[in-house]
């Protein structure tokens, strides 16, 4: 018997195709941008928020992923932006091969921020790269401050949190500032947002983040 | 719950690898699974021999090597695996280490019988 090194990652086939699309991202400045969140944490309302707040002339796109149904991107389209359902037909996570799928008959020429909406689940989507600039977490006050110590992985993966809900913090047992002490002890400089999806708080402080990461890409674009 | 589609992903590469030993029999393959990984060793122990039953590839073991998050103490250059969920240094306290390793998902080795006998002798 003999033992072979082999040393190489076991979801290859797909870091290939995220690495392609990374490459056609930067090829076009597009910035992608991955969200992820247990189900029912908010992804689609702060992006309705989003997509509302932007003008008609952003060059803005959204890929939703859900296991069944199309009514995320029927709440999404209305806003005007190219949207596109993905459903995994039982899939829990979307993956790089997904994605490109969905692009295809889409110009990337016409996008310079592409939003993908992942599958609600904090587990598996964060095995799985979608050649995108950043994932974001959700995580909604209803669920427990704990969430980045149980799910240390997608925590310690996202440049930004975004706490949802908070117009309900007088309403559950949430302790805000243990759930950012908690995340940031999975990712020390992790950037932290508040929002509230209903009243629009924090919306304001999103949308700046996401221009001044807008601003940083395009930056960075013109600077290669 | 997406050990399965891993486990596959596994053996789609155990199968590319057979053919590099048109007389060996691979009976054992290696996989590192980091902390951060989001893989459930047990899922996919449980998964993989699902999956190897009954097919061309039996018998073959799947052995898991999992590895906790590690850091790089920035302050004193420390290097320790973190203990449960805290990322500071266990040697001075600091906590903005630089992440050194915990989020792998690798093929590390085959264990092949008469393995030698393959392609290129």
């Amino acid at each position: 018997m003999e033992r072979v090194a082999l040393e190489r990652k076991v979801l290859s086939e797909n870091d290939r195709i995220a690495a392609n699309l990374r490459a056609r991202f930067a090829e076009h400045n597009i910035l992608a941008l991955n969200l992820i969140s247990s189900p029912g944490s908010g992804k689609t309302s702060l992006l309705e928020r989003t997509l509302e707040s932007f003008d008609r002339r952003e060059r803005v796109a959204v890929l939703t992923g859900d296991i069944q149904t199309e009514n995320d991107a029927k709440r999404l389209a209305r806003f005007g932006f190219p949207v596109k359902q993905i459903t995994t037909g039982g899939t829990c996570h979307l993956d790089a091969r997904m994605i490109e799928r969905a692009l295809l008959d889409w110009r990337l020429e016409d996008i310079d921020l592409l939003l993908i909406e992942n599958v609600g689940n904090l587990v598996c989507p964060s095995s799985y790269d979608l050649g995108e600039a950043a994932k974001l977490v959700v995580l909604s006050v209803t669920e427990g401050e704990d969430k980045p110590l149980k799910y240390p992985s997608i925590f310690f993966k996202s440049e930004l949190l975004i706490l949802n809900k908070i117009d309900l913090l007088p309403y559950v047992p949430f302790d805000i500032a243990t759930a950012e002490e908690n995340s940031r002890r999975v990712h020390f400089n992790m950037a932290i947002v508040r929002v509230s999806c209903q009243t629009r708080q924090g919306i304001t402080e999103w949308l700046s983040w996401l221009d001044r990461k807008r601003e940083s890409s395009r930056a960075a674009a013109s600077a290669s | 719950m997406h050990e399965m589609g891993i486990a596959n992903s596994v053996l789609d590469a155990i199968r590319v690898e057979t053919r590099r030993f048109p007389n060996g029999h691979i009976y054992k393959v290696g996989v590192r699974i980091g902390e951060l990984a989001g893989v459930d060793p047990e899922a996919m122990s449980f998964c993989f021999e699902a999956l190897v039953r009954g097919t061309e590839l039996e018998p073959l073991a799947l052995e898991i090597e999992y590895c906790p998050r590690r850091y790089q103490c920035r302050a004193c250059g420390q290097s320790y695996a973190a203990a449960r969920e805290d990322s500071a240094c266990p040697e001075c306290g600091m906590t903005e280490s630089q992440f050194s390793g915990g989020d792998e998902l690798e093929l590390a080795y085959l264990e092949v019988e008469n393995g030698a006998c393959g392609a290129g002798t």
